[in-house]
């Protein structure tokens, strides 16, 4: 991030800020003075102060950020306790499958307890959430999810599938503090490990993958590769194969860079709002 | 994801900090996009000079170490497909080819996105590589698919841009389903071992100095990333 450019667009864009924060000279001294005080790492709160003083916003970027990891953190919740609960439950077969559920579950108990601390050292108040909280039947939608393994998979490959659009389509909120965007990159891709591996899985498994559907390690179209119609909004729009504008199917003359191979190749966002109604049925 | 879709995510991430009415003035010129606009008016593109390829400066320049990446990534996985190594199983060959499509479909994405502002194509230098040897190609895939996802990590915090950020985010997390696909062929349950992640169960987050010197080893042009942003 660029401060000064930041600062020269919206000078461009609102020729008022300045007079907002007094004067230029008198915002970039406060905005030396803060510097000078704070930590590195908490440079952009300070800049967001300035935004808070020069708008009078009820909603400055610090609130927007702890807003953000708090959704992120209520997303580790949830995947932290159907781990939790599934490694528990005796369904899952000894060995590889076993050893690499507990390796998600860690790693998921991991991020907890990571965006927890971090809301905290941010000032602001972390959610909490309990293995009461969870219904993870959403609502008697998957009944035997931890009493059918194929079912136990396909609810896992969702959530990750799910977590990577979520953390995708927050990025955007968190662009203005460095420290804690590539914290939340730093997750993203976690997930996306996990969801690979959690499709692989099924894959070898066989179970719930409708018929004449290949389940990959990626998204193909806007195919979920569960044979159940309650999981589609969290692969919806997957289908993309326009790029900012770009056509990706047959790029550069490759032809075999077909709608499958142009979907695959870059997975989707999903705002908070469809996030929110997609984990909405696992909360009790 | 439509262009409409993408200003309104970047409204949505903005409104808040900057009254609608004002940030239309942003909206109008970002929806148009896409990589020579806005942000990235003081942009340099990239050049070259000799055998140095500088990756230029700004968003832009951020735009052009990504596809540099791309180019080297792109080049390796048609190697290997063009010759297999000897033992290759089906299930090795359709991962393969897949992850072949993504990879040259993310370079001729950034090719195109980055127009005229584009850095040359770089000449790949696979000669520590044996491609008839699994053991040597998974290898080498796994290091760059790691390599891949640090870069795209460490440099989404170098954009200037909403919009690319979104972009890097779409792709970063395709290359970390790579990583995890070439490391559980090559040793199963390692997709997401501690050999990438911390014990906050984070993956890493590399600079671009950090990334192109590994990188660098399979290019015969020298890249240089002196403009690029550093926060």
């Amino acid at each position: 991030m660029n401060l000064q450019n930041i600062f020269s667009e919206i000078e461009n864009k609102d020729p008022e800020i300045l007079e907002r924060l007094n004067t230029r000279r008198n915002a970039m001294r406060d905005f030396a003075k803060f510097s000078g005080k704070v930590a590195i790492a908490s440079l952009p709160f300070a800049l967001g102060s300035m935004f808070k003083k020069a708008y009078g916003s009820p909603t400055a970027p610090t609130d927007i950020i702890i807003d953000t990891l708090n959704f992120a953190l209520t997303l580790e919740f949830l995947e932290s306790n159907f781990y939790i609960k599934a490694v528990a439950s005796g369904v899952i077969p000894a060995g590889q499958a076993t050893s690499d559920l507990t390796t998600i579950r860690d790693h998921e108990n991991a991020h907890v307890a990571f965006l927890t601390s971090a809301i905290s050292a941010a000032g602001g108040t972390p959610v909490t959430y309990t293995a009461a909280s969870f219904d993870f039947t959403a609502k008697g939608t998957f009944p035997t999810v931890f009493s059918d393994y194929g079912l136990l998979l396909a609810v896992a490959q969702t959530f990750e599938d799910t977590g990577v659009r979520a953390y995708k389509g927050q990025a955007g909120n968190l662009i203005t503090n460095n420290d804690y965007l590539t914290a939340a990159l730093q997750i993203h891709s976690v997930e996306a490990r996990h969801a690979a591996h959690l499709r692989a899985m099924r894959a070898a498994n066989g179970s719930l993958i409708p018929a004449g559907v290949t389940v990959k390690p990626w998204i193909t179209l806007n195919q979920s590769g569960i044979d159940s119609p309650a999981v589609q909004p969290s692969y919806d729009g997957e289908e993309a194969t326009s790029q900012a504008n770009v056509n990706i199917i047959g790029i550069g003359g490759n032809s075999y860079i077909d709608d499958k191979a142009a979907s695959e190749a870059f997975d989707e966002p999903l705002t908070k709002d469809q996030v929110t109604a997609i984990v909405t049925p696992f909360f009790a | 994801m439509s262009k409409n879709e993408l200003g309104d995510n970047l409204i949505l991430s903005a409104k808040r900090n900057v009254s609608r009415r004002r940030f239309l003035g942003y909206a109008g010129a970002t929806s148009a996009l896409i990589i020579t606009a806005a942000s990235c008016k003081k942009d340099q593109a990239g050049s070259t000079s000799g055998n140095t390829v500088d990756l230029g400066s700004g968003d832009t320049g951020v735009l052009n170490y990504a596809y540099a990446l791309e180019q080297l990534e792109a080049a390796f996985y048609i190697q290997v497909i063009t010759s297999p190594y000897s033992g290759i199983s089906a299930l090795e060959m359709s991962y393969l080819s897949d992850v072949r499509d993504h990879e040259v479909a993310h370079r001729e994405f950034f090719k195109a996105a980055l127009a005229g502002s584009a850095i040359q194509g770089l000449t790949p230098d696979f000669s520590s590589i044996d491609f008839t040897s699994r053991t040597s190609v998974l290898g080498t895939a796994k290091a760059f698919e790691d390599l891949g996802v640090t870069a795209y990590n460490g440099a989404g915090k170098l954009l200037v841009s909403a919009d690319y950020l979104l972009i890097a985010g779409k792709i970063v997390s395709v290359e970390a389903r790579h990583a995890a696909t070439i490391r559980d062929l090559i040793s199963p349950g390692t997709f997401a071992d501690m050999t990438a992640l911390d014990a906050n169960g984070l993956d890493t987050a590399n600079t671009p100095s950090t990334v192109l010197a590994t990188a660098g080893k399979y290019i015969k042009e020298t890249i240089s990333a002196s403009k690029l942003p550093t926060s």
